[in-house]
């Protein structure tokens, strides 16, 4: 339901907003939370080559941090980490007036039908389970700003 | 001593039993009833012992020694019996309502009203010589107390003390004997009052013993060594003389059947019952009392005979006279009360049960045969009966009082109560026949009690009105007519046995062979039938309340009630038919009333008037037919198939339940399982999908962008190396625990140096600590520890406590210590860090698969989350315990132990 909500918005804007896909070059800013050092290097690296402002935070803590002084376009959130739950940080978010604009994307090992409603429910725009392809990441974040 | 204090004393005494009797029927309207007590129902039994052991014994064994203790061993081997035969004669009378000796056993044999003549006549006569013997126990008393001579005859009445005592006595018996109509209810402030004499006796007669034993002489030893320095005293230690094997035999049966038999045992054991589990105690706790109260006799009866010479003092006295003698005036006195009360108590008991005989089965129906009664109204018959009960008990202690004054002063206390229990013992082929034996009939039973009577009479009470010189001594020395063979003391020519036995021997010879052969020869009724099968098999038809029917034929309801009303008043009957009929579902609606309405309202009258009135006066209200012996043998066999059927049908359902529930039991814990299991499971996944997440990542960018930096190649690539180990790491460990926990990992026991072990688990993980700059301390003792265990399983134990350890302490401060400790059948290992420490509320937890990674928000998983729960297995494994001490910021100490078996 959440999902199918998210696509028409989407079309939405891009039928009352026609601006084209080489807008990328004004750097969109995207935020990466994960206490994977592996995946937070792989995300880091990938996001950059691709044109993106990247900031990394190795756990909730610094993310918050992050997010007091930026205010990313896109979040990629990771839901288990040992202090603040991705949970929590995409509550802040979505309760914060400056950010709640933000994309959200869950990244999780947790699989559950029941983790991921409550990922949507949070107000995120797209739940991805571990293990993800980073080819495919890559193009829904895209999508997600283009759109 | 002063006569007035004498008596002062035994009217104290009595009051105070008036007060305990008071008392205790208070505790029963309040529901907390004082005799539903097992003590209390063993001392009860003790009424056993009456003036006869008080005095008595004494007196038989100053004569005739160790002879004395036959009759106090015939009660210690029934006491082994009461729960095979007294346990039965009490399921039998509570079920059937039965509140006498003579209505047990007219119940038993049809409901006869005969037999219940014959029976209360039998009693009366053998039992009121034993309690005017008892009457004459206090006067004799009273008597020595106060140095006054004994009165005989009806002269000075008036001046007698016994004949107020006596009086006093009937109005005791009379206020708390005759208080409910219902006979078969308890009397509990007499049964109370007996139990709290059973004390006074036992503690005044020790008192006596203790007196004479060690204050007149230095102990036993003393008295039996100067017994046998006088050669005319020494055969009391044995059996002499060729008869005394028979005579001692013959005791100990008599007082057995005696025990059970005599209307105040019976009264007492069956009557006053208030569970059947009383009896258990009382097995062994009334052979103590008699033990107790025979442990003074043969001291204090040889005492007497050196300090008198056997010269001038009869016997009998000398519990009461030796203290008296010695100046011991107070004891004395408290002596004189332990009599009284053994002599009080037997009165009390013995007339109750006597007069319930007596007025139901010869006063009531004869009341009950005068019309104008049969027609009475609501309650109307209460009164009479109550008060036909009353004049039983004046009549019972008059005729014993004239006994005493009249006849007893030829005999001597012992040979009084022989003959009582001589008496009582011809119906105990009756009795016990009637409750193991089904062919036992009515006539047989009549027969026998007729026959044991009349040899009873001729061998044991006409030798005695020939020495009173009622009738002519010839009879007894030559026979009647001359005929020798016929001599009541050796009938048949039987020579050589003591009066008593001889009595006891023919009496009991006939009894039993007319019993047998009469009853194997007579034609039995219908309800006979039925009753010997419920006596006989009691415990088989002791459903509570059973609603066996043997009845058939009209009656209607208004007839049975007013016929209850009469006795119980209507409102009372009333209450108790709607009662029962709600009680087994019978519907009242129909004027006819239901079979089980009528044997209903039988036994309840039984309990009143006894079961033969209540069969005659059922009889007159109804229409009866006749009941054919073969419908009486289906209706039995029917209710013994329900009863069957009803057991099956209770074990089989107990089975089924116990089976459902363990088959919920093993579901549950399936479930269970089925839960833990797929706990586990969705944990390891999640394990494995974290690793595999950062190896594809990490691929995919190395395979995408082959223009990158050697430098960050390389990073990538050992990631994935890296990741791929911490992998295989997880599967290893995974497959490891479940390797544990199934049980399918043999433990490799070898005997194994701890020293050595622990040396090598430090040197394993020191470039782990030096990568930290953490510090590990070892301390072990110099000895050497050899255990037999698993050095692989046991090196993998430590590696992980030592590599957490290191992962949670600070780098550069931390410190790790390691000892070893010998207990006292076990080795202690411990590992302690001065890390950040572990909440206690976490303790247990940690132990748990997977603990870390359901519960992230507390510890960064660095491991698999499965080394603690294999520590623990491991351990577990052998037989050995882990656990860990730590406070939140004081470091944390895992401690685990190994049994060295």
């Amino acid at each position: 339901m959440k999902k199918g909500k998210e696509l028409d918005l989407s079309l939405h804007y891009r039928n009352n907003e026609p601006e084209p896909y080489s807008t990328v070059h004004t750097q969109k800013k995207i935020l990466v939370v994960d206490d994977d050092p592996y995946i937070l290097m792989s995300l880091e690296f990938l996001m950059k080559k691709n044109g993106f402002e990247v900031m990394v935070a190795r756990n909730g803590t610094e993310a918050l941090e992050i997010v007091e002084k930026q205010v990313p376009d896109i979040v990629l959130l990771d839901i288990m980490m040992p202090d603040v739950d991705g949970y929590a940080i995409c509550k802040h978010i979505k309760n914060n007036k400056k950010l709640k604009d933000a994309h959200v994307v869950f990244m999780s090992a947790k699989s559950k039908e029941s983790d991921i409603q409550k990922g949507y429910d949070l107000g995120a725009s797209l739940y991805v389970t571990k293990p993800f392809s980073t080819r495919q990441l890559l193009k829904q974040v895209q999508e997600l700003l283009s759109a | 001593m002063n006569n007035w204090l004498v008596i002062l004393c035994a009217l104290i005494y009595l009051c105070l039993l008036f007060g305990i009797a008071y008392y205790a029927e208070h505790r029963q309207r309040r529901n907390r009833s004082l005799i539903n007590n097992p003590y209390v129902y063993a001392l009860s039994l003790a009424v056993y012992c009456t003036a006869w052991t008080f005095y008595g014994s004494v007196g038989q064994a100053s004569v005739k020694g160790i002879e004395f203790l036959a009759v106090y061993i015939g009660p210690t081997i029934m006491a082994a019996l009461f729960w095979p035969v007294l346990r039965k004669i009490i399921r039998i009378s509570k079920t059937q309502r039965i509140n006498s000796l003579a209505d047990f056993i007219s119940t038993r044999y049809g409901k006869n009203f005969t037999l219940a003549v014959v029976v209360t006549v039998l009693c009366m006569i053998g039992i009121i010589p034993y309690i005017a013997l008892q009457l004459k126990a206090i006067s004799s008393s009273m008597n020595i107390l106060s140095g006054t001579g004994e009165t005989t005859g009806l002269t000075g009445i008036l001046s007698d003390n016994t004949f107020y005592i006596a009086l006093i006595l009937t109005a005791f018996i009379i206020l708390f004997g005759t208080r409910s109509i219902d006979a078969s209810e308890k009397h509990e402030g007499l049964v109370a009052a007996v139990a709290f004499e059973s004390i006074i006796k036992l503690v005044a007669f020790l008192a006596a013993g203790i007196f004479i034993t060690y204050g007149l002489f230095n102990g036993f030893t003393d008295i039996f060594s100067k017994v046998s320095d006088h050669p005319e005293m020494r055969h009391l230690f044995s059996f002499s003389g060729s008869g005394s094997y028979t005579t001692w035999t013959g005791l100990v049966i008599l007082s057995m059947l005696a025990v059970v038999f005599l209307p105040r045992q019976f009264q007492l054991a069956v009557v006053e019952n208030v569970q059947e589990q009383h009896l258990k105690k009382a097995i062994w706790l009334f052979p103590l009392y008699m033990l107790l109260i025979t442990l003074f006799v043969l001291p204090v009866a040889f005492g007497g005979n050196l300090l008198t010479g056997g010269q001038g003092v009869n016997a009998d006295t000398y519990v009461l006279a030796l203290p008296l003698h010695h100046g011991a005036k107070a004891l004395s006195l408290f002596i004189f009360i332990g009599g009284f009360s053994a002599a009080t108590s037997m009165i009390i008991v013995e007339t109750i049960a006597i007069s319930t005989m007596m007025s139901n089965n010869i006063a009531t129906p004869l009341l009950l045969s005068l019309r104008q009664f049969r027609t009475g109204g609501d309650g109307q018959l209460t009164g009479p009966i109550l008060n036909i009960r009353r004049v039983s008990i004046l009549i019972i202690i008059t005729l014993a009082f004239l006994y005493d004054k009249l006849v007893a002063q030829h005999f001597t206390l012992v040979s009084i109560g022989m003959v009582s229990f001589a008496a009582v013992s011809q119906l105990a082929p009756a009795m016990l026949g009637g409750i193991y034996w089904k062919h036992a009939s009515r006539q047989g039973a009549i027969a026998s009690i007729i026959t044991g009577f009349v040899i009873w009479f001729y061998t044991a009470v006409v030798p005695s009105m020939a020495n009173a010189g009622v009738i002519d001594l010839s009879v007894v020395e030559q026979g009647p007519f001359g005929l020798s063979w016929l001599r009541p003391l050796s009938l048949f020519g039987m020579e050589g046995m003591d009066s008593v036995t001889h009595c006891l021997f023919w009496s009991l010879f006939f009894n039993i062979l007319v019993f047998v052969s009469v009853s194997l020869n007579s034609r039995k009724s219908a309800r006979e039938i039925y009753q010997a099968e419920i006596f006989v098999d009691i415990f088989r038809h002791s459903a509570p309340g059973d609603n066996n029917v043997v009845w058939k034929g009209t009656a209607y309801l208004p007839d049975l009630t007013s016929l209850l009303g009469n006795f119980l008043g209507h409102e009372r009957a009333e209450k108790i038919m709607t009662g029962y009929a709600n009680r087994h579902d019978i519907p009242l609606d129909g004027k006819k009333a239901d079979p089980r309405l009528v044997t209903f309202a039988e036994k309840v009258l039984s309990g009143v008037i006894g079961s033969a009135s209540a069969r005659i006066m059922v009889s007159s209200v109804t229409k009866e037919e006749e009941l054919k012996i073969n419908e009486v043998i289906h209706i039995l066999r029917e209710s013994q198939q329900i009863i069957e059927l009803n057991k099956e049908l209770r074990r089989k359902s107990g089975e089924l339940q116990k089976a459902s529930e363990q088959l919920s039991a093993v579901n549950a814990q399936l479930k269970d399982m089925d839960v833990v299991k797929d706990e586990f499971l969705y944990t390891v996944t999640h394990e494995l999908r974290t690793p595999l997440t950062s190896i594809r990542a990490l691929a995919e960018i190395v395979h995408d962008n082959p223009d990158m930096e050697d430098e960050q190649r390389d990073q990538f690539l050992s990631g994935i190396i890296k990741e791929t180990e911490r992998l295989s790491h997880l599967i290893t460990q995974v497959l490891n625990l479940e390797k544990y926990e199934s049980g399918r990992q043999k433990l490799d026991l070898q005997p194994v140096l701890m020293n050595q072990l622990i040396q090598d688990s430090i040197d394993s993980v020191s470039p782990l600590a030096l990568e930290k700059k953490a510090r590990i301390f070892k301390h072990i003792p110099d000895s050497m520890f050899l255990l037999r265990c698993d050095p692989v399983l046991l090196q993998q134990v430590m590696n992980n406590l030592l590599s957490n350890a290191i992962k949670f302490v600070e780098s550069s401060t931390g410190e790790i210590h390691v000892s070893l400790r010998p207990g006292e059948s076990e080795l202690q290992i411990v590992v302690a860090d001065n890390g950040r420490g572990i909440a206690t509320e976490l303790h247990e937890l940690i132990f748990d698969k997977f603990f870390q990674a359901r519960n992230q928000t507390l510890q960064k998983p660095t491991g698999s989350g499965l080394g603690l729960a294999i520590c623990k297995k491991i351990v577990e494994m052998h037989q050995g315990k882990i656990w860990v001490e730590s406070e939140e910021g004081k470091g944390t100490r895992f401690i685990f132990t190994l049994p060295e078996q």
